[in-house]
This record gives structure tokens, sequence and C-alpha cells, in this order.
């Protein structure tokens, strides 16, 4: 088979050259890289967004966006791209379709067709959501979308309508893609390939597709009735007409709080490999962390209401979310000590992917025990609603998944484009970035404890201090973040061509058995895997070929 | 790391010195610049969250400490130049239950005083008079169904119109005004979007919801002036509509009712604003 270093597909292959080759798209690889090119531009957009925000905030006064409306709006937006067309679709459309087909032994996804949509729909959704923030007042709701605040009374333009019709589009595209990657899971494993020997990315990828076919779905019934509140009279969340605001906020969480582990289970998986990989050893209980997965996936489903303990609801039901929400922390922990476990006794290679696993533990671990904080619904009340929660958030899930995704895009780049990053300028990006994300988000904890509320663009002045902190903070993510984007230029332009393997015997997984780049079609005689007992994991894999 | 833990400790340090002071003048509370900590208690219910927080300060920097000790030992002890030949360990039966099962016996120590304090801040016990609260794009209104339906604006003082010692964005031209050491209970509700009536210090934290009345409560310890802020986002001014609370005397609560019983009168205003009534001016 050909794989020439420039775009890995072969002089024999029969497929549509030019931009059908994109556009009409059926092949797992072509439409993981235009999921991730997605990703990559909004992260532009919403990285900007969230770097006006930072100088607006930077000092009191309403100083650089002088129209409020449109602050909210940008606190809207950068909300929804990085949730929607960031995480989302690098994680699981770029990683996901790119990885899981080759770790599984697959020739492709199941639907190739299928996939083509869920991509063209997410793409059509990123389109309608920055059309949004043009019409009228743009939608200044936050991405929680509230009513009444998101009603037609006070949002009368088609503003909110085109946000709503965004996520529709982009969660059809989800749901499209979940089952997909489900019925790929658990169809088309190469022979001996069984569930208890998939690499835990797979895992991961797996749990998130059950999530996002549970979840989204009520995301899009909520979606509907506010949509037929806003434009056709109806009262699904308006008490006058015998709703309820509360309808919303409960159905909006028991999507929105799936949705924070759809972000971060993919997040796990893409680590677990890092850190084995890079520790050279199997990772360590790997039974004990795909049913950990699981277990966060299970629990995350009856937790929502711990979003909601200033809203009303009784005392009764916020006894049990707090108690309920604590109980995450033992699978968290069980993951956290794992991957400290499988590093131990390691030989480990700090390469840039490396780093950035570290780093995620550092972040997941301060973000995590501020969500044991918070799940009490005892002292949640009092940081309810602060920059408390804002810090909370980035740590764990935000940040957390931006370096899984910077892990993942440095550790795979030489196999999706056959070209290496430069390891020294991906080393300091990372530390870059590192120290910036902590100046940005650390000290909003303070700013939060002192009181001072989220979605904002003026304070009192005694919050000044923590303030500009943070914004210097944000002034240093976002040159690392531009240095990444040199990065990848770098990559393409000069990268040194990537060997099949580049990591040497701690990169078991079956993508690293096939040519970097990967040629167009892989694995169309099927992988036999005969690897190591039960419950190894991917350490134990061996293609037989 | 050092910087993380050293900012942990600041933190401990800071609640063992400053949270929950009494002090004999009236006390002004509003934010202070580079604060680390809850702003000081000025209610029992504020009081216990100063305590829970501190307990879960002591566990949650302990837990990190932990952790990010592990990650830093392990990344200097094996790494590729320490530790050339990796082992092959994968299991420990006795390290997998006992990771399970400590995290368990934290989240206990936690979830007991978690739900003592929640139940004691969810209600209060024999409230001696009520505050009504109304949340509007973008003021509070306040009415006092125990002293005549005594009901006024609470307007926020704009930039350019602040009197020497106001703070800005948080000061309003007609505080609301409460006895100290009396069992308050406020019903909270909003005419317009969902809102959310806040004052740090004391522990106030209820959404503002149209068509919903939501129940909290305040016990105030010292006379003296309370900021806070709108805490859910209501539109353009959200930023710009804060709470502000006078506590004053049993005695000194009084006479106010009867001098602002005669102020507001004049204004010629509908009882209470509850959800659904029209927007009172």
């Amino acid at each position: 088979m050909a794989y020439a270093a420039t775009a890995g597909h072969g002089e024999h292959e029969h497929h549509p050259t030019g931009w059908r080759r994109w556009v009409y798209s059926t092949n797992h690889k072509d439409i993981g890289t235009m999921y991730i090119i997605l990703a990559l531009v909004a992260a532009l957009l919403g990285g900007v967004m969230s770097w006006i925000i930072r100088l607006e905030l930077a000092s009191p006064g309403i100083e650089y966006v002088t129209n409020i409306q449109f602050y909210n709006v940008l606190v809207t937006a950068h909300g929804f791209l990085m949730v929607f067309f960031v995480v989302m679709p690098a994680m699981i459309g770029g990683f996901g379709n790119w990885f899981v087909p080759l770790m599984i032994g697959a020739p492709d996804m199941a639907f190739p067709r299928m996939n083509n949509i869920s991509f063209w729909l997410t793409a059509a959704g990123l389109v309608l959501l920055m059309c949004s923030a043009f019409v009228g007042e743009g939608p200044g709701t936050g991405w929680t979308v509230y009513p009444p605040l998101s009603s037609i009374a006070y949002h009368p333009s088609a503003a909110v309508d085109f946000g709503i019709l965004a996520l529709h589009l982009a969660g059809a595209g989800s749901i499209l893609g979940a089952i997909n990657l489900i019925v790929t899971i658990f169809n088309m494993r190469a022979p001996g390939m069984t569930i208890h020997r998939m690499p835990l990315f797979v895992w991961s990828i797996l749990v998130t597709a059950f999530l996002l076919l549970l979840a989204v779905p009520v995301l899009a019934g909520a979606l509907t009735m506010l949509l037929t509140d806003r434009n056709f009279g109806t009262t699904f969340y308006s008490v006058a007409g015998g709703g309820d605001p509360l309808l919303w906020q409960h159905l909006f969480w028991f999507f929105g709080h799936p949705e924070v582990y759809i972000i971060i289970l993919p997040a796990f998986g893409i680590i677990s490999q890092l850190i084995s990989t890079f520790s050279k050893k199997p990772v360590f209980g790997y039974l004990g962390m795909a049913y950990a997965m699981s277990a966060i996936g299970f629990v995350g489903f009856i937790v929502w209401a711990h979003h909601m303990y200033t809203s009303g609801i009784g005392v009764n039901a916020r006894a049990y979310f707090t108690v309920a929400t604590m109980i995450i922390a033992v699978p968290t922990g069980i993951k956290i000590f794992s991957w400290l476990a499988t590093m131990w006794g390691g030989s480990i290679e700090f390469k840039a992917p490396m780093l950035f696993a570290i780093g995620f533990l550092w972040l997941f671990v301060i973000g995590g025990v501020t969500g044991v904080v918070l799940a009490n619904a005892g002292i949640d009340f009092v940081l309810h609603d602060t920059y408390y929660v804002v810090a909370h958030f980035h740590y764990v899930m935000a940040i957390a998944a931006i370096f899984a995704m910077f892990g993942g895009f440095y550790y795979w780049i030489g196999k999706m484009s056959g070209r290496q990053y430069p390891e020294g300028l991906a080393k300091i990006q990372f530390w870059i970035f590192f120290v910036g994300v902590n100046i940005l988000f650390f000290p909003q904890h303070f700013l939060g404890l002192a009181g001072m509320p989220r979605r904002i663009p003026d304070y009192p002045d005694a919050f000044a201090g923590w303030n500009m902190v943070s914004s210097v903070g944000a002034a240093i993510t976002m040159a690392a973040t531009l240095m990444f984007y040199y990065i990848i230029w770098h990559t393409f332009r000069y990268g040194k061509a990537a060997e099949a393997n580049p990591w040497g015997e701690g990169a078991t997984t079956l993508e690293w058995s096939v040519p970097s780049p990967a040629p167009f079609h892989t694995h169309e005689e099927l992988p036999v895997i005969s690897g190591g007992g039960h419950g190894h994991g991917h350490g134990g894999l061996k293609p037989a070929e | 790391m050092l910087k993380t833990v050293l900012a942990l400790v600041m933190t401990a340090a800071a609640v063992l010195t400053g949270a929950g002071g009494v002090r004999a003048e009236p006390v002004v509370m509003e934010p202070r610049p580079w604060e680390i900590n809850l702003q000081p208690a000025y209610s029992p219910v504020m009081e216990m969250v100063h305590d829970f927080h501190n307990l879960l300060l002591v566990i949650i920097i302990g837990v990190t400490v932990l952790v990010l000790g592990i990650l830093g030992y392990v990344m200097y002890r094996f790494s590729a130049s320490r530790n050339p030949v990796p082992s092959k360990t994968s299991h420990n039966t006795l390290l997998e239950v006992v990771w399970t099962a400590v995290p368990i016996m934290i989240l206990v120590v936690i979830a007991i005083p978690s739900l003592r304090l929640l139940y004691f801040s969810a209600k209060a016990q024999d409230p001696e008079m009520t505050l009504k609260v109304t949340g509007h794009q973008w003021y509070w209104s306040y009415a006092y169904p125990d002293h005549d339906d005594l009901t006024f604006d609470s307007i926020p003082v704009a930039d350019d119109q602040l009197q020497p010692g106001q703070p800005r964005l948080l000061a309003v031209d007609n505080p609301v005004v409460l006895p100290v050491d009396t069992n308050v209970q406020v019903l909270v509700t909003a005419d317009d979007v969902i809102h959310n009536w806040a004052v740090p210090s004391l522990g106030l934290k209820k959404d503002a919801t149209p068509g919903r009345i939501n129940e909290t409560w305040v016990r105030i310890t010292q006379p003296g002036t309370y900021y806070g802020m709108c805490s859910e986002l209501c539109g353009v001014n959200h930023y710009f509509m804060p709470i502000q609370i006078e506590a004053l005397s049993k005695e000194d609560f009084a006479a106010w009712t009867e001098k602002a019983k005669e102020q507001f009168a004049s204004k010629d205003k509908p009882a209470a604003t509850l959800a659904g009534v029209g927007q009172a001016n």
C-alpha cells in the first residue's frame, strides 16, 4: 500500500478527489480530520471571545464592551462554542472517528454515510450559532438559556431561535454520531478484541456515546418547547399559562450534567492512553478504570439538580442531590489513583503529550476537590453563581479537557498527518499554557469566595486585584493558544516524517501497527487479537499479523 | 505547585484569623480588596457555613497535597533516566479496595455536618417577621407584611451620583432595613425574569423566580450595612442591581418603620408586588 507523506491516500484508491473527497466523505479518517478542523476554527472564535471578556474584566468599569447585551452574547457564545463546537467535535467526532476504528481493528465506522451527515449537521449548527450573534440583540442568555430571560418578551428578535436551531442541528449530529459509535464498537471489533480488551479510549467513547444518546434528546425536547413558547404561544415555561420556569431548569440540567461528563470522559480515555504509553506500562486496574467510567456515566444522570440548589427546590431534594453528587468522587478517585499507580514503577518519558497528561491530573485534582465543596447544598448556595463555580468548572472540565486535547493532538498528529510535531516547541507551549491557565483561574476561587457573581461586565472595585491577575493569566494563555496554531503550521510545513510507532514499547494499541500517516483504508484484512490475559486491557494486545 | 500550595495555606491562615469577628461598631460589610476567603459571617447560617468551609478546606487541601505530592514523587522516582526498566504490575486488589473505601469514609465525614447545615439553613425557626422581596429588571422592591404592608423600591445609585462612602455598584437609594437578633422569614419572587437575592456575609442567596415564591431566612447578629449583588443573569443591567441591607437595633427598627410608613405612603404604590402584578411605577 502506498502512503505518501502528503495526504494519506494511495494512487489506486477509488474515492472522490478535490472538494468531493471532503464534502461527500464517508471515510472515518477524513471525517475525523474535518471534525478537528471545525474544532480548531471554533476554538479560535471561542478563545477570542474569552479574551475580550477577560479584557473587559481586567479593571473595574465598562471600558471596552460598551454594549452590555453584546457582552452577554459573548459569554453565551463562548460557552456554546467551547462545549458544542470545540470539545465535543474534537474529542468524539475527531479523535473518536479517527481512532475507534483503528484501535478496535475495524475498517471504518458502521454507518459511513451517517458519519458524513453527523459532521455536516454539526458544521451547519456552527454556522447558525455564529449567525445568531448578528441577529437582532443576539442571545444574551448564558449557555443555560433560562426562561423567562430567553422568552420572546425579553429576547424579542430571532437570535435565540437561531441559537435553538443551532443546538438542534448539532444535537442531531451528536445523536447520529453516538449511534454510529455504539454500533461500531459493539459489532465491528476485530476477532479477539473482546470488550475487556478494548483500549480505555474506546471504552470512554462508548460510555460517552451512551450519555449522548440518552441526554441530548432531552435537550432537544426542552429546546423544542422553548421554541414553541417563543413562537406559537405555548406556556411550558410560564407560570401564567400553567407552566413553570423550573421545568426548563430540570430538563436542561438533566441534559447538562451528563453533558459535562460527555466532555470529560473522552479526556479520561485519552489520558489513560498517554499515561500508559509514556510510562511504558499497561494501565493499572483496567477493569476498575472501565467500570469507574461507566459508574460516572450512570451517576451523572441522577445528580442534575445540584445546579439548582438556590432555585427553590425542597430541602429533602437538596439533601438527596448532595449525597448523590458526592458519590461521584469515589469512581473519580479510583481513576486518579489508578493513573498514579500506572505511572508508579513505570519508566516515564516526559514527551509533550505526557506533560499535558500530567497537567491534566493537576487541573483535574484541583477542580475535583472544589467539586466536592460545591456538591454540598449547605455551602453551595453561598458559592452558587459566583466565580468559584467558574474556577471549578474551568479547572475540572474545560481546561482539563483542553489539556487532554492538546495531549491527544501531539500524541496522534504523526499518525494522522504523517509528520511529527516539534518536540521542543510543544514543551514550551505546554509550560506557557500551564502557567497561564493557573494564573487565569486560580484567583477566581478567591473572587468567588468573596462573592463576585458570574456573567457580569463590571464589578465592585474591591474585586479589581484578583481580576487583573486573572486577566494577565488570560493573556499568557492566549499566547500559548496562538503558539499551538503556529505549531500546527510548523508541523505541516517542517515536521519530520513520522514513524509507524514513534513512541516505542509503551504504545501497544492497534493504531501504531499501521503506517504513518494511516492509509486511506486500514484493517481491510481484520487483525486477530491474541493479547495478554483478561483484564490487561490494551497492554497485552498484539496484532497477530 | 509551590504557588498553589502557598495560596491554599494562606487561605487556611486567613480562615483561622479573619472569619466571624465580633465588633461593637456598626459593620460595613462589602467585599474587601485581595480577599481570598468567604466574607465574614454576620448570621448564624453564615457562621455555620464558615465552620463547614474550614473543615472542607482542611480536607481538600490535604487531598490535593497528598495526590499532587504522590504525582511529584512518581515523576521524580520513575522517570526513564532513574528507572529504565518499567515494572509490569497492573493489579493490586488491596490497594484498589483501600482507595475506594477511604474516599467513602471521607465523604461520610463531610456529609454529616453538610446535611446539618443544609437543614438549619432551609427554614426559619419561629420567624418573628416577614420580608417580601421582589426582583425587577433592574432593581429590587421590598414589602413588610407585618408592618402595614410598608412597601418601597430600592434603586441602584448610578456611579456619578454616589455619595462619599457609598461603594460603586453596591449602594442603593433606599436600603432594606431589618432588625438585628430577629428571625426574619424572607420570601423572594420576581415579576419579569429570574433574579437572585444574595447577601454573602449573611448567608443569603435565593432565586427570585416569576410565579414562584421561594423562602429563606436570616438572623442578623450585628447592626450595620451589608451589601450583595444579583446572582442570576437577568439581562443587560444584571451587574448593577445591588442589595443593601441596613441592620438596626430593634428599637431603632421600630422607629424606622414609623418614619418609613409616612415617607413611602406618599408614593401611592400598590401593595407588595407579586408575580403577575404589573410593575409599580
